[in-house]
């Protein structure tokens, strides 16, 4: 499968980049992010974060599709 | 209307869109950058957003207050991009009938905003540090 991954705040500043494709035989979003986590040594726990899938929120044991764009969201600090 | 802008917010154009003849009250909420947080000197804020997510939670945001509240019109505006000390971060407008509903659906909206919707804001400290805050109190919701 080939994901579309969008980066934030925190997550954009450790992996270098706001987006990148990446290949990978990670059918959820939560094994997806561990790949990623262990990869660009991500400090945020998944249990912080929510996960975005074609610009919505997402379930982390959704099944992924090939060609989704997703997107790790750290907690938020608007306002 | 929920809006981000990479723009300053031209608050007279904001509030002129809120008004209606059955409007007898508007309520309106400034966030401005301020010069300290947690006992440290803050010289500028970077504010970043996922924008077409911001967008669409902010929009159902404002379609709460609007089913929650007896609200006549309601619109918030949020800054992305780097802000100087002083400068607007966000705009939150309410008009209603009476005052009751047009503070409490404005206090909802900036409340629903700060928790919900995916912005950031990058702290630059005086001493040449900075920092993503990511508040540890800030609730990690499921979906839905």
């Amino acid at each position: 499968m080939r994901y579309h991954i969008l980066y934030f705040a925190s997550l954009r500043d450790a992996a270098g980049c706001d987006r990148e494709s990446v290949d990978s035989d990670s059918r959820e979003a939560g094994a997806l992010y561990a790949e990623l986590q262990a990869r660009h040594g991500f400090a945020l726990p998944a249990e912080r974060l929510r996960v975005a899938v074609n610009g919505e929120f997402a379930r982390w044991e959704g099944l992924l599709a090939d060609g989704d764009e997703v997107a790790f969201l750290p907690p938020v600090s608007g306002g | 209307m929920f809006r981000i802008s990479d723009a300053p917010i031209d608050v007279a154009a904001c509030a002129r869109g809120l008004a209606h003849d059955a409007a007898g009250a508007c309520v309106t909420f400034e966030g401005w950058v301020r010069n300290s947080n947690a006992g440290r000197a803050v010289r500028r804020l970077d504010y970043q957003a996922y924008a077409p997510l911001a967008g669409t939670e902010g929009q159902r945001i404002l379609a709460e207050a609007m089913r929650q509240f007896a609200i006549v019109d309601i619109r918030c505006v949020h800054r992305v991009g780097s802000l100087a000390i002083g400068e607007l971060a966000v705009w939150v407008g309410v008009s209603a009938a009476h005052r009751d509903a047009a503070f409490a659906a404005c206090r909802f909206v900036i409340d629903e905003v700060k928790r919900r919707v995916p912005i950031w804001k990058n702290e630059h400290y005086a001493d040449g540090e900075s920092g993503w805050l990511h508040p540890d109190n800030t609730p990690v919701d499921g979906a839905g």
